[in-house]
């Protein structure tokens, strides 16, 4: 699938990645669009994709019984959706759904494991571009749970 | 006050009580030392009689006693817990006064009284200590008026040290112990066997006028010489001393110094130090009214960084632990003063470390973090 | 023009207009009983006094050119703010002032323009938002981050929409959490400043907010590229004479009275990372 080789070699989460590698994403690789409101993925259900997202916008969510759905965190351009796919027992820990009209490209995460574990240097390459948005995202949480704008 | 030529003379001891007199003459509130409560404190005083003759202080970290003296010196003594600061940074003032009534809400200020100050007995260090001060509240960009009055209605008479404190260290801090400026009289006490008479320093016209009036005559080579002497010999017997080389930059670059924690260990935040400290400043203000509402004032206190209070801001304070309010005295003291007002804030006289319940000695902290700069719990 | 007033004193000002903006946070316009009120510069404080109750700091929020009223934003947190944040139209308050270093406004021209505030620091940033815009054609690129806990404690969020609708400013809202029914962005809002639309290479940034958000801001645009004194804080300290003369608002060497609230990041960072300061 070359178009989808390509819009995955222009997109700054892969930046930098040999061709020989892009190339084997791609192979894992395939379109989607979600229309405002529609769900990406529920909490629970397999991880079996994560997303890339080509522009639009996507809320993270948690519901608890007889309240609306907490939304903690959003997603633009550019950013990842999904992490729970890299541990097991792969199942989504919250929901995400697509706020706007969104467009991304869904990656199977059973496809790109195995050819991480088959390829440790494409496995290395992905870990270590996980790690450095996790770590953003902790970095983000952790200043959201301060609630700083509360009164104390 | 500025400086006439270096006039010198010489009075008798007696003659000391004709210099209160003209001073109270010219309506001044004669303030010096006296003894009282087992201490040598500033007050009003009358005449010589008030005066501490023959008592000296023993004075080191954490203890202050009087003595005996085996002569009848009138400046025996190096200083007591108070310094002048309390006559010309009053502890408590009224700023305003408040009404409130049909017509509406009234604020007006509080009228200025006349009272002038003479100081009997300040020390070269404690002339430091008042310009630190006038720097202060003089050359912000909001002056003090009130404090500028008082200063300059006030004649200050000096007294050159005759003896050095257990906890002095005004050479290392280039305060004394002889008074260089600042003054319109200063005396160096000079008592050899029965003769007992003072070397008089002219620092300025008014005091010119004032030595005018008291039997005076010319000081001799001798006595010029003994009067120096006597500074020499207090200059040799500083029972502290500082090195203040770098010191701004070592405490400003040692926050975290674990220094910090050993004195937060022993210090009580009781904040003696910063009540006996002729250049600690702080005050607070407290509103008050009445319980109709109809009436309402502000009072300017004098106030302390050992507070917990005093870095509060909503949701708590800023300065909770003790070893943050050590730390940020220590260090406005020594580091910080100097980048805010272009000088230490440290005048040498060793009050903080007598007056300190546990001992607690500046010169010897500085120190210790000189010796072992950087030093991070756990690095 | 007469001396000016005695700083000590506070001058009696009458409540021509409260708004409510929240549930614990009340604009007031201010004008003075006798005279004209005193020009001001934006991040630049009054001491608003409650009659028997005290005084407390709070930073100007209104429009600099407007010469009849002084506006202030405040929030209930305590006896004297609350006190002044259930004034109502009519009463009388007392004010000393204006007091303080102000945001470097001036020194921002020909660059691009970084605002980022959170929460109530909206409204000490307020003042210098309305000169950038009321002088638009001096600066680059102009940008206003606005953080908040979630978007019912939105502040002026009337304003932030105007504002939004202009074509020469670009707007970026998050709040900390929220419902589904809010479509903007959920998250902190240092995270907004990588993807914000400026030049870090020739930008000014003032950052207004709880001392927590105004670090990790002055991080992510350190990180961006943004030089250390091209950056600016409005910190807060308790705060009593406001004059440089009672010593509380000391922050390191410098008084937050006299030498700030508006401080130039490259001076204060050694001390911002430093516990209890």
């Amino acid at each position: 699938m070359p178009d989808i080789e390509h819009i995955l070699k222009e997109h700054p989460f892969f930046a930098g990645l040999p061709p020989a590698q892009g190339k084997l994403i791609a192979g894992c690789a395939r379109n989607h669009m979600f229309n405002a409101g529609q769900y990406l993925f529920h909490e629970g259900e397999p991880a079996n994709e994560f997303f890339v997202i080509r522009h639009g916008h996507v809320a993270l969510e948690i519901v608890a019984p007889g309240q609306a759905p907490l939304v903690f965190a959003t997603l633009g351009q550019g950013e990842i959706v999904g992490a729970s796919w890299l541990v097991p027992p792969y199942r989504w820990t919250f929901d995400a759904r697509a706020v706007e009209l969104t467009r991304a490209i869904g990656i199977d995460a059973a496809c790109l494991r195995g050819k991480c574990e088959a390829d440790h240097d494409l496995g290395y390459a992905m870990m270590k571009r996980f790690l450095s948005v996790l770590v953003q995202r902790l970095h983000a949480t952790r200043l959201q749970i301060l609630d700083i704008y509360g009164k104390r | 006050m500025e400086r006439s030529s270096a006039t010198t003379a010489v009075i008798s001891a007696d003659a000391l009580q004709g210099l209160i007199d003209a001073l109270a003459a010219r309506r001044y509130q004669v303030v010096g030392p006296t003894v009282r409560d087992g201490a040598i404190v500033n007050d009003t005083i009358a005449g010589v009689g008030d005066l501490p003759a023959g008592w000296t202080d023993r004075q080191e970290a954490g203890r202050y006693r009087l003595e005996q003296r085996a002569d009848g010196a009138l400046f025996g003594f190096a200083v007591g817990p108070q310094s002048w600061k309390r006559f010309l940074h009053p502890p408590v003032e009224t700023l305003w006064t408040a009404r409130k009534d049909d017509t509406g809400v009234t604020i007006a200020a509080v009228p200025k009284t006349n009272e002038k100050f003479a100081f009997i007995g300040v020390r070269a260090c404690e002339l430091h200590a008042i310009a630190i001060q006038d720097r202060v509240f003089c050359e912000g960009p909001y002056p003090d008026v009130a404090y500028a009055m008082r200063r300059r209605d006030a004649f200050i008479v000096a007294v050159n040290c005759g003896e050095a404190g257990g906890t002095c260290f005004c050479a290392s801090m280039q305060t004394g112990p002889k008074a260089e400026s600042g003054f319109d009289l200063a005396l160096t006490e000079l008592l050899d066997g029965d003769t007992h008479e003072f070397l008089v320093e002219v620092g300025s016209d008014a005091g010119s006028e004032v030595l005018a009036e008291l039997s005076h005559r010319p000081a001799s080579h001798a006595q010029l010489a003994a009067a120096d002497a006597v500074v020499a010999c207090t200059a040799s017997r500083m029972g502290r001393s500082l090195s203040t080389d770098g010191l701004k930059e070592l405490l400003q670059a040692n926050p975290n110094h674990s220094r910090w924690d050993a004195i937060a260990e022993r210090c009580l935040t009781c904040g003696n130090c910063t009540m006996v400290c002729p250049t600690c400043f702080c005050t607070t203000v407290e509103d008050h009214s009445d319980l109709t509402d109809a009436s309402a004032e502000r009072i300017r206190k004098w106030d302390s960084c050992f507070t917990m209070d005093f870095s509060f801001i909503h949701g708590g304070s800023v300065r909770k632990s003790t070893k943050a309010r050590y730390r940020q005295w220590m260090t406005h003291k020594l580091a910080n003063w100097i980048d805010q007002f272009g000088t230490s804030g440290c005048i040498g006289c060793g009050r903080c470390i007598t007056w300190c319940p546990v001992g607690i000695d500046i010169t010897e902290e500085a120190a210790a973090i000189r010796a072992a700069p950087q030093t991070a719990k756990g690095a | 023009m007469g001396a000016p007033p005695d700083p000590l004193i506070p001058q009696l000002y009458r409540v021509s207009r409260a708004q409510r903006e929240l549930a614990d946070t009340v604009t007031l316009e201010l004008v003075p009983h006798d005279g004209a009120r005193p020009a001001f510069q934006p991040g630049q404080f009054n001491m608003l006094y409650a009659f028997g109750i005290g005084e407390v700091a709070i930073s100007l929020s209104g429009d600099p050119n407007d010469r009849r009223t002084f506006v202030h934003t405040v929030r209930d947190v305590g006896a004297v703010s609350g006190a002044i944040a259930r004034l109502t139209t009519g009463a009388t308050v007392g004010l000393r002032g204006p007091f303080g270093q102000g945001w470097p406004i001036a020194r921002a021209e020909g660059a691009d323009v970084v605002i980022v505030a959170g929460g109530l620091g909206l409204a000490p940033l307020r003042p210098a938002i309305y000169q950038v815009l009321g002088n638009r054609s001096r600066y680059g690129r102009v940008v206003i981050l606005v953080g908040s806990r979630n978007p019912q404690d939105l502040l002026f969020r009337h304003e932030l929409e105007q504002w939004r609708q202009r074509l020469d400013v670009d707007i970026g809202v998050t709040v900390d959490h929220a419902d589904p029914e809010w479509r903007g962005n959920v998250g902190v809002v240092p995270a907004l400043i990588p993807r914000a639309p400026f030049d870090p290479h020739d930008t000014v940034a003032l950052i207004c907010g709880p001392e927590i958000m105004m670090r990790f801001s002055a991080n992510a645009l350190r990180d961006a590229g943004v030089a250390a004194d091209r950056i600016y804080l409005s910190m807060e300290r308790n705060m009593k004479c406001a004059i440089g003369l009672c010593g509380h608002c000391q922050f390191g060497p410098d008084f937050i009275c006299k030498d700030g609230p508006v401080m130039r990041y490259d001076r204060i960072a050694p001390i911002l990372a430093v516990r209890e300061i």
